[in-house]
């Protein structure tokens, strides 16, 4: 990957480029560049360092809740996932509410440092939590600073990438991003290995961790404004349009992520399905969900190149074939460690192929002044749409039992995988802006 | 701003709060060293305990944190003796011990472990989650383990248990799980049920709690059938009496998940009458009988994360609550003969 540390793309990278945007690599006249590799530039990379540093703060944490409430706090963990889905609808909320501010405001800088900013201060209540309610709010308003900061972020990721290469700006950004949630959990088994209770050693490192990172964005990320209030004072400002958001091909993305999104139940139960038939399964659970991010890591930009090329629609879509394969592998009766792995390589490459892949979509079909909005909205149903998905399995899993419930699922999601296909055949091996 | 400022602020930032990191890590450590070292806040001895005593998990500060532990009966208060064994959860009888037991490393491990009285390993068998509850049967023949099963602690699955019975020699006795469930003379098959608690009656029967759709249930165990049979509902984590006719249990008073309140009571088997005892905190313990009028239970110390007491309630409520046994948990009565 070669980097530039211009913040603004060059301009042979940002010139036309052909048909099927395969073409933007009409390089300079001596200077030859391997096909396929773009710029990146220095903001996303930074981006990704904050989010980096971010996620090692909050996985350290989340990774030992539950070891802490049961030997610290001496309580049973039952209730945990209880207050799960109220956050999850709480941040569903905070999410398009900060998309909106940050297009309404012209400040997606600012509105994303509020986020990492109340997520750090979060960190602070944490050591001084000593009650389970305590902890409850600390972990509500980490994820409510999860919310805001979203959608903000991935606006600045466009607006300093080229169109051409958003596939890949937002590839290197989720790869960095989940070196950190890999490495989170590692390093607080690792402190609690030196010292036997040493939570409050995790807590300390997670706080420096997210101060680190707030202190990064608000020094080296520039407030990337569509209006340059001083270059153009007078320039009339273009009108912030739900209508871009709410309808033509934005419309169709909402709906197939919202499909796509009712039919992903969260690797959760992935893990579940494959811990109860699983020896391996069972004794590296606390690990499994760091294997998915290490493939997620290892697989975003590539995918994100991918969509760059063929079009981000259709790897978003045909991403979840991964889904569907994980899912399978989940539910057939194979040997223990090979579906195990399996499971989590394809689990990570779904994630891979859609989790940038549809913020990258997303602005490429929304304007400038609607973008945070747009990725917000996207992010939303996805996230509202998994959540309905995990509660209806649940019932589904009451009723038909573990691989019968899968196999259902797998079933409806090839389906769905074929018809949102179609319904975003206008765009499905786009990769420019249909929107002028 | 310029550039050289934000580098100098950002290198004084990293340095500083990694610093405070690295220099709480280290007092930590040093306390972590200095705990285990410095003499226990309690008074302890080498002699074994014999006859009639009760074996728990030491939480007092010093030497012998988190160690096994007993002192004699009739009198709790006397110096205790520590076994160089370390559990989460412990239960006991004349001849053995079950030890439930978090091994830390990079990916955390949970074992459960039978002893002999003198620490000797005799079975050991790995367990799918964090130690919960366990209990042996009164003619040590059986061992019962419950686990909490959780993966990622973001995860939307809420929760699962695993519960399971082994002989005392780790041979398999099942997953209660596999057991066929039967609700108010119905089968039943709901796959989202989830079983914890069990208390023994003899090597064959037991008691539990079932749960299934936020509802639960007392059940009665066969281990020979493989069978469980509803017997009241509302009953959570029971404890059956010495005299095997009432069953002490954590009664829901309100709320529900991380709001969940419960309150010690006593279910009498014969008549079906719930007594609810005078203890206006919230106990999340399996209860143990420290006689066929007195019930004993965990209660985290205020404000000392990591520390315990074992608390004493009559039976019939008839009194107050007490502390019982201060820095401790897991308590469980033993008769020696």
């Amino acid at each position: 990957m070669y980097i530039s540390f211009n913040n603004k793309p060059s301009p042979d990278e940002a010139a036309e480029p052909g048909d099927n945007g395969s073409a933007d690599l009409a390089a300079e006249p001596g200077v030859k560049r391997p096909r396929g590799l773009r710029t990146v530039s220095s903001t996303v990379i930074t981006l990704g360092i904050v989010s980096m540093l971010t996620d090692i703060s909050s996985e350290s944490v989340s990774a030992i809740l539950p070891l802490y409430i049961t030997g610290v706090l001496g309580l049973s963990t039952i209730a945990f996932g209880v207050i799960d889905g109220l956050y999850q609808g709480v941040s569903a909320f905070v999410r398009i509410a900060a998309g909106y501010a940050s297009d309404r405001s012209d400040q997606p800088k600012w509105i994303a440092f509020i986020g990492y900013g109340l997520s750090a201060i979060a960190r602070v209540g944490l050591l001084f939590a000593t009650g389970f309610g305590a902890l409850t709010a600390v972990i509500t308003a980490d994820r409510i600073g999860k919310g805001i900061r979203t959608a903000p972020r991935d606006s600045l990721i466009t607006a300093t990438s080229s169109p051409d290469s958003l596939g890949a700006s937002f590839g290197v950004h989720r790869t960095l991003d989940n070196i950190g949630a890999a490495i989170g959990p590692l390093l607080a088994f690792f402190i609690l290995l030196l010292i036997p209770d040493g939570y409050e050693t995790i807590f300390a490192a997670s706080l420096a961790f997210a101060i680190i990172g707030v202190a990064i964005l608000g020094f080296f990320v520039p407030n990337t404004r569509r209006v340059d209030a001083a270059a153009a004072p007078k320039a009339p400002r273009k009108k912030f349009a739900w209508g871009i958001v709410l309808r033509g091909p934005m419309r169709r993305v909402l709906a197939g992520a919202g499909i796509l999104g009712l039919l992903t139940i969260g690797d959760g139960f992935v893990y579940l399905v494959l811990q109860s038939r699983s020896d391996f399964a069972a004794q590296w659970f606390p690990l499994l969900y760091v294997g998915t991010n290490v493939v997620f890591l290892a697989c975003a930009i590539p995918m994100g190149r991918l969509a760059d090329r063929v079009g981000r629609a259709r790897v978003f879509v045909f991403g979840h074939v991964g889904l569907l394969a994980a899912y399978v592998v989940a539910a057939l009766p194979l040997a223990d460690i090979a579906s195990t792995l399996l499971c989590l390589v394809f689990l990570g490459a779904f994630y891979a192929a859609t989790d940038g892949v549809l913020a990258a979509l997303a602005a490429q079909l929304t304007t400038p002044e609607t973008r945070g909005t747009g990725i917000a909205a996207a992010q939303t149903v996805v996230a509202v749409s998994r959540l309905v998905a995990a509660s209806g399995f649940g019932l589904l899993w009451f009723t038909l039992g573990r691989e019968q419930s899968m196999y259902v699922v797998a079933g409806l999601l090839v389906v769905a995988v074929i018809a949102v296909a179609i319904l975003f055949r206008p765009f499905l091996s786009s990769t420019r802006s249909l929107i002028t | 701003m310029t550039a050289r400022l934000k580098w100098t602020l950002l290198i004084v930032i990293s340095v500083v709060a990694l610093g405070a990191t690295a220099l709480i890590g280290f007092f930590a450590w040093q306390a972590a060293q200095a705990r285990n070292t410095s003499p226990s806040a309690v008074d302890t001895t080498a002699a074994p305990v014999t006859g009639d005593r009760i074996v728990f998990r030491n939480t007092a500060t010093g030497e012998g944190y988190g160690h096994i532990a007993s002192v004699p009966l009739d009198n709790p208060g006397a110096p205790r003796s520590l076994m160089d064994v370390t559990c989460d959860r412990v239960a006991a009888t004349n001849d053995e011990l079950a030890c439930l037991r978090t091994v830390r490393g990079i990916a955390p491990s949970f074992v459960a472990l039978v002893l002999d009285p003198s620490g000797t390993e005799k079975a050991s068998w790995p367990l799918a989650g964090i130690p919960s509850r366990t209990r042996i049967s009164a003619d040590g023949t059986l061992v019962a383990t419950t686990s909490f099963v959780t993966g990622h602690s973001y995860a939307t699955i809420g929760f699962s248990t695993e519960t399971v019975i082994r002989g005392a020699d780790g041979s398999d006795h099942g997953n209660l799980e596999d057991f066929t469930l039967t609700i108010d003379g119905a089968p039943f098959t709901a796959v989202d049920r989830n079983f914890w608690g069990i208390t023994f009656a003899d090597d064959t029967t037991f008691y539990a709690t079932a749960s299934s759709g936020g509802r639960m249930w007392l059940v009665r165990g066969d281990i020979t059938t493989r069978t469980l049979t509803s017997v009241a509902e509302g009953v959570e984590c029971p404890s059956l009496s010495p005299e095997g006719t009432r069953i002490a249990f954590k009664h829901t008073v309100s709320g529900s998940g991380p709001t969940v309140h419960w309150q010690p009571a006593v279910l009498d088997l014969t008549t079906g009458d719930v007594t609810l005892l005078p203890e206006t905190r919230n106990v999340d313990d399996q209860i143990e009988w420290l006689d066929d009028s007195t019930i004993l239970y965990g209660m985290p110390r205020d404000g000392v994360p990591g520390d315990t007491d074992v608390w004493s309630l009559a039976a019939d409520g008839s009194a107050a609550p007490q502390v019982f046994l201060e820095h401790a948990w897991s308590p469980s009565v033993v008769r020696g003969s």
